[in-house]
């Protein structure tokens, strides 16, 4: 994929400036909205009648079993699948679904942080920030001094990474888990993504770090955005999240606010609808 | 103070295989001061003779930093050179040889790129093949012949890129007087590469590669195309070696490039480029060549037989090899030291587990 000429403008300019997306997102109710849709591999109906929506600034947990259609779900949001039938809004305007893809959702200032697919190990911070992104001349020329500062003020600000050793010249294989979990959330906040997908972010990590995880989470929700927090431990989504949704063999079977129900309840209540289903 | 003074210093490019090269140039300076403390084993032997090495060098530190190896190069070498010495020599057309020896370095390469990042052929065994092709290619259109450029000297092609430099009366043979133009034009494709490696978007895209090819994907760079711009580049610079090498030994022939192979890519790995990819220095190569190429008159002078020359040099490549494998792992050297019951404490960013815990907010 080229450099997209949106991505480039909004780098052009200053670190925090109006873009296009922001400028409208004066005018919208929900970030993204799902009418009717429906998937199918082959025969297997993976997504049954999904009708929801994710307020612009919510964080929404979504849970359910392995297999219970989350990732699908996540991909057909981002572009990486077309749905069967169905319609998708993003920012309460109907998305042409012929015309989706990965390329587009990133215009639309979606944003997915894979586990850990998505920093280079032995490159600096500086660099895993602006890569694909870059700030140049008009011969391709990193403008080197700018990105290390805008990275600085990512790491202190945005990220809130201070006095513990790492500097924008670390290379990121001296990160632990929850860091670099840290450091994709911050980018994508840096680039203005309205909604931040996590996918699992807390897998195989330790205490300490789903703790700075969950910070990160709470930071997305601090800064005016929203985000789709897929997470199998119930503990984790119930602390953060606005809302849950429940999904269960394609389906959506249910939606918690947290606040109604503690964690021991709602594995309870979840497993109770895998025994009446 | 001093600890900054001290990364600071430790932070220059390159540096185990600068300091390793004084070294060792200093040890020759001892055993074979009639050669080593005289200027023209590096002006006139050095600066004449190693910048298609120092070029190709460069060139496989890209390739190598993005996790690729082109074995295709030396066969560049003796295609381009074959196309250049033919249309030069029989065809007498100058400058067009020049640019149709750079021409069929840049489809050689690009033809590389596509087997490469679009057939999906892993770049050991696509460039392998290649090389036989084009070396084959190579002795069938020159007949197996070499071809002596005669009165070459006098020409323009040659004055303005392998001649020597305007200065002092090349009569006097005085050192300063064989200087040649070659070695300025390295020092100017190096520096210009140095710049595309480390301050382009194309070097940035070849290191992201190198460490990983679907982060790069995920982070939006065009994996396949940059690959394809990189062996083409690999062609390019091969093809501008055929001609130094050409014009400099005023003479043609078929395996001219077959020598480069081995001593290239070691002087990339010794000058610390990473063997896995993702991390690279061009300063590290351009000593590691030096380093590579004075090995040889070095121990010659100093009364060593030819054979003596390959073992060293297969010695330091295997030794400096190590070195960066447990410099660049700091968990394979740790497990070694480990091994050796010695503690260490490493320098000033220490892995997530070393340092204190970050406080958290909130619970």
């Amino acid at each position: 994929m080229r450099l997209r000429p949106a991505a480039k403008g909004r780098i052009r300019g200053e670190g925090l400036q109006m873009t296009a997306a922001m400028a409208e997102s004066a005018s919208f109710a929900n970030i993204v909205r799902l009418a009717g849709v429906q998937k199918y591999f082959g025969a297997v109906h993976a997504l049954r009648n999904i009708n929801m929506a994710v307020g612009r600034n919510e964080i929404v947990g979504l849970i359910g079993d392995n297999g219970a259609g989350k990732s699908t779900l996540i991909k057909t949001i981002t572009g990486v699948h077309k749905p069967t039938s169905g319609r998708i809004f993003v920012r309460d305007k109907e998305i042409d679904l012929d015309a989706y893809s990965v390329g587009k959702a990133h215009d639309l200032s979606i944003e997915t942080v894979y586990q850990d697919k998505s920093l280079g190990e032995k490159q600096p911070l500086w660099r895993n920030f602006f890569v694909g992104r870059q700030i140049v001349n008009r011969f391709g020329f990193i403008d080197v001094k700018k990105e290390k500062e805008i990275a600085n003020d990512i790491l202190l600000n945005t990220i809130g990474f201070r006095g513990v050793g790492i500097s924008v010249d670390s290379t990121v294989q001296l990160l632990s888990g929850g860091e670099r979990q840290g450091i994709s959330i911050g980018r994508a906040m840096h680039f203005n993504s309205d909604l931040i997908i996590l996918d699992e972010p807390t897998a195989a990590l330790g205490v300490k770090e789903v703790r700075k995880v969950l910070d990160f989470v709470r930071r997305i929700k601090e800064s005016g955005r929203a985000s789709i927090y897929i997470e199998h431990n119930l503990a984790h989504v119930h602390e953060v999240a606005d809302r849950l949704i429940v999904l269960d063999r394609g389906e959506i079977v249910a939606e918690i606010r947290p606040s109604e129900m503690t964690v021991a309840e709602l594995t309870k209540y979840l497993i109770n609808i895998q025994h009446e289903r | 103070m001093k600890t900054a003074a001290r990364s600071r210093f430790a932070r220059i490019e390159g540096l185990p295989i600068i300091v390793v090269s004084v070294l060792i140039i200093g040890l020759f300076m001892i055993t074979a001061p009639s050669v080593f403390l005289r200027p023209e084993i590096y002006t006139s032997t050095m600066l004449s003779t190693a910048p298609p090495l120092i070029l190709l060098a460069t060139g496989l530190t890209f390739v190598i930093a993005a996790g690729e190896i082109d074995l295709s190069f030396p066969s560049i070498i003796g295609f381009s050179g074959c196309a250049f010495a033919i249309l030069f020599k029989l065809h007498g057309l100058g400058w067009i040889a020049i640019l149709a020896a750079l021409a069929a370095g840049v489809l050689i390469g690009f033809i590389n790129g596509v087997l490469v990042a679009k057939v999906g052929i892993p770049s050991f065994i696509a460039t392998l093949g290649t090389g036989f092709f084009w070396n084959g290619m190579a002795t069938f259109w020159s007949g197996g012949k070499s071809y002596a450029l005669r009165g070459v000297e006098d020409t323009s092609v040659y004055q303005i890129l392998v001649g020597n430099l305007p200065i002092g009366d090349p009569a006097t043979y005085v050192w300063y007087s064989q200087i040649s133009v070659q070695a300025v034009w390295m020092a100017a494709i190096v520096v210009f590469l140095w710049f595309v490696l480390n301050r382009h978007r194309f070097g940035e895209h070849i290191l992201f590669i190198g460490d990983s090819n679907d982060v790069s994907r995920v982070v939006g760079v065009d994996v396949d195309w940059e690959k394809i711009k990189l062996f083409t580049m690999m062609g390019l610079l091969a093809a501008i070696a055929a001609i130094m090498l050409t014009l400099e030994n005023r003479n043609y022939f078929g395996n001219q490039g077959q020598g480069y192979l081995l001593t290239a890519i070691a002087a990339v790995l010794i000058g610390g480029t990473s063997i896995f990819g993702g991390k690279a220095t061009i300063v590290g190569t351009v000593f590691g060549a030096v380093l590579i190429y004075l090995m040889e008159p070095g121990l010659v002078a100093a009364g060593a037989t030819a054979e003596t020359v390959q073992i060293m040099r297969g010695l330091v490549f295997l030794i400096a090899v190590i070195f960066y494998l447990f410099m660049d792992e700091p968990a394979r050297r740790r497990a070694l030291l480990a091994r050796f019951m010695i503690r260490t404490s490493s320098g000033p960013a220490k892995p997530a587990g070393e340092r204190p815990a970050q406080p958290t907010r909130g619970s």
